[in-house]
């Protein structure tokens, strides 16, 4: 884990969380070189939600930016929690795997193209159901395919943070950059007191919650890399920091005897997040060169 | 180790593989297929897994990882061979586990490893097969099951795709489970039927008259020579998963995934 800042510039904190999909991405670019792909005006919208009398937006809550970070060339996928929690439908999915897509065969073609992925999300849109898990297998299918070729870079910053089969795409990111105000896990509290009861998690107990899957906790575990401060220049800091860093030598989901291993190293009984920490701590295999200089 | 209870899943290993080389909950071994061997991977039930969220046929901590394992090892193996063996999901997973240890020790992350392995199987040149003989329930099915080249099921009640539990997805989106039904019959990603799903363009064959739960030799066999053929077309296979958008079902019923791609590629570079 890195803690990101950026002691030789002093500014005053501009908060990401507070901005939209739309600026998240302009703020993560370099000054100037925003450019959106399939934005608002193009009316792309889901087939699904008026069937069922849900109004659309415009853009299905995924903006899509190109531009470039460190001056190389760039693409920001960034979800809308304001429209639908951020959840994943047909068009909002299939503009994140379909961006995805086009950055892999850039990468073939030896063109490399830095992708960042802002995660704010529940997961699939239910409206959308089985099409929300479909892209989602796609969108993972091509997070795999492109770490080969150049880090993928998820970023959690808050406040929906990142639930369901979204959670699995960020999982398979190079690096992951976190806020203390992100939050990931597979099943939010609330579906896991549901299905397994009150005793299980009680979903209220905020702090009981925040302990377990906040972004301080996922860093302090090594299930995210980098943790800062709820601040754009930071934010940014620390995707510039993933890229120059390059491709892990090994990708978190492919430590396979590491992570079995310390699955057996904990006592499902007394484990605590605390106690987690330690036996999960220093998960991350050396970087290799950067592959990415092209 | 006790005796794993007799589901689907484990029925369809036993009858496509014999005995499994790993225990429960992850069963995983080779078996012949068409002339060749392949790899058949099931997730079943382990009543004393230590994991107590996790003893169902359900994907768990250990689950998602011993999954990777399964798919890896194939990796390892056949990365010099001329030609990778198949790889067959055989799919009934009910659900992820849901649980406070599973979220504290990263189940997401088990689950992703499992996608990663399958998908990096598929990107070396094994096909990768997923048999739903079950349940393919969300996340579940996104670990073992949705990154294979080609995707087959069972026509049999209890075999079904979808992102979450009728009772559940009701409640979340404040509707009864008559009128989630009554959804699903207009608006197909809605539904839960094997048929809706194919007509999303997503599932390659649907293998009719089969008894899922006892089936005969006869119908094993036809079982098994699906597979084959579908390992045998998958090696053909563009990398990727184009394939699912590259068929009339999903241009009738993804129209809008096609649509993005297009235009998307068209705004790519900069004028």
């Amino acid at each position: 884990m890195s803690t990101v800042t950026n002691p030789a510039t002093p500014h005053l904190a501009d908060s990401f969380i507070e901005l939209p999909a739309r600026e998240r991405a302009r703020a993560l670019l370099d000054a100037g070189t925003f450019r959106e792909l399939l934005g608002p005006f193009d009316r792309i919208e889901s087939p699904w939600l008026p069937l069922q009398g849900i109004v659309c937006q415009a853009d299905d809550g995924a903006v899509i930016a190109r531009g470039t970070i460190d001056g190389e060339p760039a693409v920001v996928a960034a979800l809308e929690s304001a429209f639908q929690g951020g959840s994943i439908g047909e068009v909002s999915g299939s503009k994140i795997a379909a961006a995805l897509e086009l950055t892999l065969r850039d990468c073939e073609r030896g063109q490399i193209v830095r992708p960042v992925i802002l995660f704010e999300t529940g997961g699939v849109r239910l409206q959308e159901a089985n099409l929300g898990l479909a892209v989602i297998a796609e969108m993972q299918a091509a997070i795999v395919a492109l770490r080969r070729h150049v880090p993928v870079v998820g970023v959690i910053a808050g406040m929906v943070g990142c639930f369901g089969g979204m959670s699995l795409a960020a999982a398979l990111t190079s690096h992951l950059v976190v806020t203390r105000q992100g939050r990931l896990g597979m099943n939010g509290p609330e579906v896991i007191e549901q299905e397994a009861g009150i005793d299980e998690l009680d979903s209220s107990d905020r702090r009981r919650v925040w302990q377990l899957i906040g972004g301080a906790q996922r860093a302090a575990a090594g299930l995210a890399d980098s943790l800062v401060e709820d601040d754009a220049h930071a934010v940014r800091a620390a995707v510039a920091q993933a890229f120059a860093q390059g491709v892990p030598a090994t990708h978190r989901t492919a430590q396979v005897d590491t992570y079995l291993a310390r699955l057996a190293a904990v006592d499902p009984q007394t484990v605590t997040p605390e106690s987690m920490r330690a036996v999960f701590r220093d998960t991350h295999a050396p970087h290799s060169p950067s592959k990415e200089q092209s | 180790m006790s005796d794993t209870p007799l589901t689907r899943g484990a029925r369809w290993f036993r009858a496509l593989a014999g005995n499994a080389a790993t225990p429960a909950p992850v069963w995983s071994g080779d078996a012949p297929l068409d002339g060749e061997t392949a790899r058949f991977i099931s997730v079943v039930p382990d009543p004393d897994n230590r994991f107590v969220r996790a003893t169902d046929n359900v994907v768990g901590l250990e689950q998602g990882w011993l999954l990777a394992r399964a798919v890896r090892d194939v990796i390892a193996q056949d990365a010099h061979a001329a030609q990778r063996r198949p790889i067959v999901a055989i799919v009934d997973v009910k659900s992820q586990a849901y649980g406070y240890r599973e979220e504290m020790l990263g189940i997401h992350l088990a689950c992703a490893a499992a996608v990663d392995a399958y998908a990096t199987a598929r990107d070396a040149g094994h096909p990768v097969i997923a048999l739903i003989v079950g349940p393919a329930m969300s996340g579940a099915f996104l670990a073992h099951g949705y990154q294979a080249n080609r995707i087959l099921a069972l026509d049999a009640p209890g075999t079904l795709v979808h992102a979450m539990g009728k009772e559940a997805a009701a409640r979340v989106t404040r509707r009864t489970v008559d009128e989630l039904d009554k959804l699903g019959e207009t608006i197909v990603p809605m539904s839960y039927s094997m048929a809706s799903f194919a007509k999303l363009g997503l599932l390659d064959e649907l293998i009719g008259d089969v008894d899922a739960d006892a089936p005969d030799n006869a119908q094993i066999e036809r079982v098994r020579s699906v597979l084959a053929r579908a390992a045998s077309s998958a090696r053909g296979d563009a990398r990727g998963l184009s394939r699912r958008l590259d068929n009339p079902a999903a241009q009738q019923n993804r129209a809008a995934s096609i649509e993005v791609r297009r235009r998307l590629a068209e705004q790519w570079d900069a004028e």
